[in-house]
């Protein structure tokens, strides 16, 4: 009773339009104002699409029905009880790595890449499980340690944190592996990692650079990187993605060039512009208003999740939603910082509006699981 | 979870919370930088980047003016201009030149003179601009490439207008060619007149006349794709088209000029007495200027190049033969003028002219002489000895200046380019460039039009017209007028006049009617059925040197060693209109040969001038 007593008062405090207990929503553990943010963003991801694929317009339809699947995906995923992602947790983690490990055995390539696992019917990218499998795995061992975590607690999180990573980096996928490092990262950030290890993380992080930059990065993602620096400096080969993509930008405005307006991505001056550079395409239709909009419901929707992550009932509910929250803001950042020039570019698509089925199928698995998180207590 | 008992749940959770506290700060200042970020390229450098935008967009494109036509007096196309496609790339919309330019070659066998032609056109473009690869493409190349371009990223197909001459051959020489532009003429021509042409006259009047047939270029304002696809036009400035160009020729009269010279090489020009304008021009052999217009291939500009009949060479302006007799009637005048001879002074002729003190006999064609000749029977009959000892008493001086008078060793200053001054020596010649002086018997060789003597075919025609006109120094002239210039073109133009007393004007033409219409002349063989007169003179050039003592003997020598047979002449002779210039190479005799094709060009002019109605032959 007294339990019972403590949920109720908790709800009060926390929304009170949810007062007259378990909603209809909530038995079928889904978060409503998630769900309606995630559709408008749906809704306004199509609509920039529309105008971003110009004469391909069954890339729409496509993405509707991606957006489709992920729903199903979405709902199903939000049934199963944290209880059981956490038990299950390395399943999908072992079988990542092992599939990724598989991949740089018989993978195929894409722009000398091995990314992909080809089964014929499908190609399918084993790094995109662990976009979800490695802060699981991470939330499902920390969250049944003592927190802050210990020494060897430490050791074990980096090296479940670090073997993914890396061998995503080494496909080599930049943007993933950076997704997958810092959605492990988060996870073992919020459980309290001391702040010793933050320090000498960073500084090892620093020493570390200059044997990427020697040993490990590939020619083209020094380029990348040179490129920021200076995109004038090859103004048709690597500068030219940045220079388009800027121009896009600023020739947007405050208010844009109109829907399917923009010269840049409708003229096919932007590159990539229906996935990776799409924030290019609204900002130049729509201008700043319109980049401030979506950012807007980007914002509400981690307002959201991290509050989801605050009223979770246990540490790997919190663990698992903060980190799943925290990494679709580093979509976001890492997405729009380099469109507009201030990152180099690495593939991490803008969540929802970019063109692409894998990483809606991944996102909306994620959230999910955070919906999943959102309604643990009407489990019990 | 065995150990969840001991585990302080609470402490944890309000650890957590400090930590997504601040993880929301650094969101929040992340957001910040990004969303300053757009603010910096949306608004305060919205400007820069809306340029920017609009040029990607937005191209100018010269458009190339038509080259002007050019026709003949009465109004016949010579020159005009055909639509042809041509194939070009854009290299920067294609995403792989070297997989590109192979494709191209398995659909359209590329050349490589076109491929090395592209390279460096291609490094001196600026970015963007369509480098042409293969000029006028065929229908089937057409197709084949309307059928692939789908994959091939960065051609471009434009049509275009192509330079054609339906005449070919016949006129090859007078109208030159247009050709692509080199690097040398690159490197010189105003790079914005010629910003949207690939073209430029390289010889003949196309290249005289370059500036009025050019016209000005014209600019279209378009908006393009990243490919380089022209979406929609947006602006567009008409190119003024380049002016119409008559010429005095007439292409009849031409095509006859053409066929009079028969088998032989040669050249034969007709100027209008009156005007100087030139209405018959043939170089023979000649060569289809149309193959230049879109590059010659290697092949067929070896054959051309390499020809014994030098067809390539245009024999009117740059063939430089000896004058030989053709030149008396102009030292005749010169004899009376400065009075060593008199109109009625006789010498005896022995068949050869022999200097005082000197052993060197200069033999007369004619072996035992032509006894006692005066002036009108030397240049009746041609003889040798009389002008010799004419020629002696001038001098070489006056026979300078008399020769340059009637247009020898000076460029005629004809509208055409590339035009040869032949040679009338001179003593500061001779010590100029032979580093000798001048010998007496320079001056005999000289006064038949021999020894150092050289004359263009385009000379000869002169020095008739400036006979006929009795000493009038006319310019021979290509162009009649320029299509919306006003007028009838410029008036004739004159370098003044040869001094000459009306009695002596008349004696020398008099002498030279008799060539043709005398009992004794040497062309008298084409007064034939003739209904109205010509004056002539015949002459014949040596090709090979006779030496002392021996004889000229034509069956011995090989074909191309016989003599040019050379005539001039005009018509009507009291009231001259047309005068010509013919060489026959290797013809032997001026007589049989060069003469009889003059007086089909005359007999053509004769009955084409009655039929049009425009002037009537005196008779």
């Amino acid at each position: 009773m007294k339990h019972q007593h403590s949920d109720f008062v908790r709800r009060l405090d926390l929304d009170g339009a949810m007062i007259q207990g378990p909603s209809g929503w909530q038995r079928v553990h889904l978060d409503l104002p998630l769900l309606l943010l995630l559709m408008g963003l749906c809704a306004a991801g199509l609509f920039i699409l529309a105008s971003a694929a110009g004469e391909h317009q069954d890339y729409v339809r496509r993405q509707a029905a991606f957006m489709g699947i992920g729903l199903v995906v979405m709902v199903a995923a939000a049934q199963l009880p944290p209880r059981f992602l956490q038990r299950w947790a390395f399943v999908p983690y072992l079988g990542g790595v092992l599939l990724l490990v598989a991949v740089i055995l018989v993978g195929s390539g894409a722009k000398g890449a091995q990314r992909w696992l080809d089964f014929g019917f499908m190609r399918f990218q084993p790094s995109e499980i662990l976009k979800i499998g490695g802060p699981l795995m991470l939330a499902s061992y920390l969250g049944q340690r003592h927190l802050p975590p210990r020494f060897l607690d430490v050791v074990v999180a980096v090296i479940l944190l670090v073997v993914p990573a890396l061998l995503v980096g080494l496909q080599p996928d930049l943007g993933t592996a950076l997704l997958i490092f810092a959605a492990g990262f988060f996870v073992i950030f919020l459980a309290g990692l001391g702040k010793r290890y933050l320090f000498s993380a960073v500084l090892t992080g620093l020493a570390l650079a200059p044997v990427f930059w020697f040993f490990l990065l590939h020619d083209y993602q020094k380029t990348r990187i040179l490129t920021l620096l200076d995109p004038q400096a090859d103004k048709l080969g690597a500068g030219w993605n940045i220079i388009q993509s800027t121009t896009a930008i600023g020739s947007g405005g405050l208010y844009g060039k109109g829907w399917r307006e923009g010269t840049q991505s409708q003229l096919d001056f932007l590159p990539e512009s229906h996935t990776d550079f799409i924030i290019a395409v609204l900002a130049e239709d729509f201008g700043l208003v319109g980049v401030a909009l979506l950012t807007g419901l980007y914002l509400l929707i981690m307002f959201r999740g991290l509050m989801i992550a605050i009223n979770a009932q246990t540490m790997f509910g919190k663990l698992l939603a903060g980190s799943l929250t925290l990494t679709f803001f580093v979509y976001i950042f890492v997405n729009m910082g380099m469109v507009s020039g201030i990152l180099p570019v690495v593939g991490v698509p803008l969540p929802f509006v970019s063109y692409g089925g894998t990483a809606i199928v991944t996102l909306m698995l994620g959230f999910g699981m955070l919906m999943s998180i959102s309604t643990e207590k009407q489990r019990t | 979870m065995q150990d969840s008992a001991f585990k302080d749940t609470h402490r944890e959770f309000r650890l957590f919370f400090i930590r997504i506290s601040v993880a929301l700060g650094v969101m929040f200042v992340m957001l910040m930088i990004l969303l300053w970020r757009y603010y910096y390229l949306q608004i305060l450098h919205h400007d820069r980047y809306a340029t920017r935008s609009e040029s990607n967009r937005v191209h100018v494109r010269p458009v190339s003016p038509t080259r002007g036509l050019i026709y003949d007096r009465n109004g016949v196309l010579l020159a005009d201009n055909k639509a042809g496609f041509n194939l070009s790339i854009v290299v920067e919309r294609s995403p792989d030149l070297n997989a590109l330019l192979e494709d191209l070659d398995a659909l359209l066998d590329l050349q490589e003179e076109e491929l090395k032609r592209f390279e460096r056109q291609k490094s001196r473009r600026k970015p963007y601009e369509p480098v042409p690869l293969r000029i006028n493409l065929s229908e089937q190349e057409q197709s084949v490439l309307a059928v692939n371009e789908y994959r091939l990223e960065g051609v471009e197909i434009t049509a275009q207008l192509v330079r054609h001459y339906p005449h070919g051959s016949l006129l090859s020489h007078v109208l030159g060619y247009v050709g692509r532009i080199n690097e040398q003429e690159l490197e010189v021509l105003d790079p914005v007149r010629y910003s949207g042409t690939y073209v430029i006259g390289k010889t003949g009047i196309e290249n005289s006349y370059e500036d009025t047939l050019l016209g000005e270029v014209g600019y279209e304002y378009v908006e393009t794709n990243a490919r380089g696809r022209v979406m929609r036009m947006l602006e567009r400035i008409a190119p003024a088209v380049g002016k119409d160009i008559y010429l005095h020729l007439d292409i009849r009269l031409q095509e006859i000029a053409y066929e009079a010279l028969g088998d032989h090489l040669g050249a034969v020009v007709m100027m209008d007495v009156r005007t100087g304008g030139v209405l018959a021009m043939v170089s023979k052999p000649g060569f289809d200027n149309n193959l230049f217009v879109t590059g010659i291939s290697v092949k067929d500009y070896n054959e051309l190049l390499n020809s014994p009949d030098r067809p390539l060479f245009d024999r009117v302006t740059q063939g430089q033969y000896p004058p030989g007799s053709t030149i008396k009637p102009a030292f005749g005048l010169a004899a009376l003028e400065t009075g060593v001879m008199a109109m009625d002074s006789v010498i005896y002729d022995p068949g050869f002219f022999r200097l005082p003190n000197h052993d060197h006999k200069y033999r007369d064609w004619k072996r035992g002489g032509h006894g006692r000749v005066d002036l009108h029977t030397a240049i009746v009959q041609s003889c040798d000895t009389y002008f010799y000892s004419a020629g002696v008493k001038m001098g070489i001086d006056e026979l300078y200046y008399f020769g340059t008078r009637f247009g020898f060793g000076e460029k005629t200053g004809i509208d055409l380019p590339s035009e040869r001054a032949g040679l009338m020596p001179s003593r500061d010649w001779k010590r100029g460039v032979r580093g000798v002086p001048w010998y007496p018997g320079d001056t005999v060789n000289t006064s038949i039009g021999q020894g150092f003597m050289l004359s263009t075919p385009l000379q000869l025609a002169v020095l008739a017209t400036r006979l006929a006109a009795r000493g009038d120094m006319i310019v021979p002239r290509m162009v009649k007028s320029v299509a919306n210039n006003g007028g009838d073109g410029d008036p004739p133009v004159s370098l003044g006049r040869i001094q000459g007393s009306e009695e002596h004007w008349d004696y020398v033409i008099d002498a030279m009617k008799d060539v043709v219409h005398g009992a004794r002349g040497t062309a008298k063989g084409i007064a034939r059925g003739l209904d109205y007169t010509i004056a002539g003179k015949t002459g014949t050039a040596q090709v090979v040197g006779i030496r002392q003592g021996e004889t000229y003997n034509a069956a011995a020598l090989s074909k191309r060693n016989r003599d040019h047979a050379l005539f001039i002449a005009f018509a009507p002779v009291d009231e001259p209109q047309v005068a010509i210039g013919v060489i026959a190479e290797n013809g032997e005799h001026g007589s049989s040969t060069a003469a009889p094709m003059a007086r089909a060009v005359f007999d053509a002019y004769m009955k084409l001038s009655e039929a049009d109605g425009h002037e009537t032959p005196a008779q």
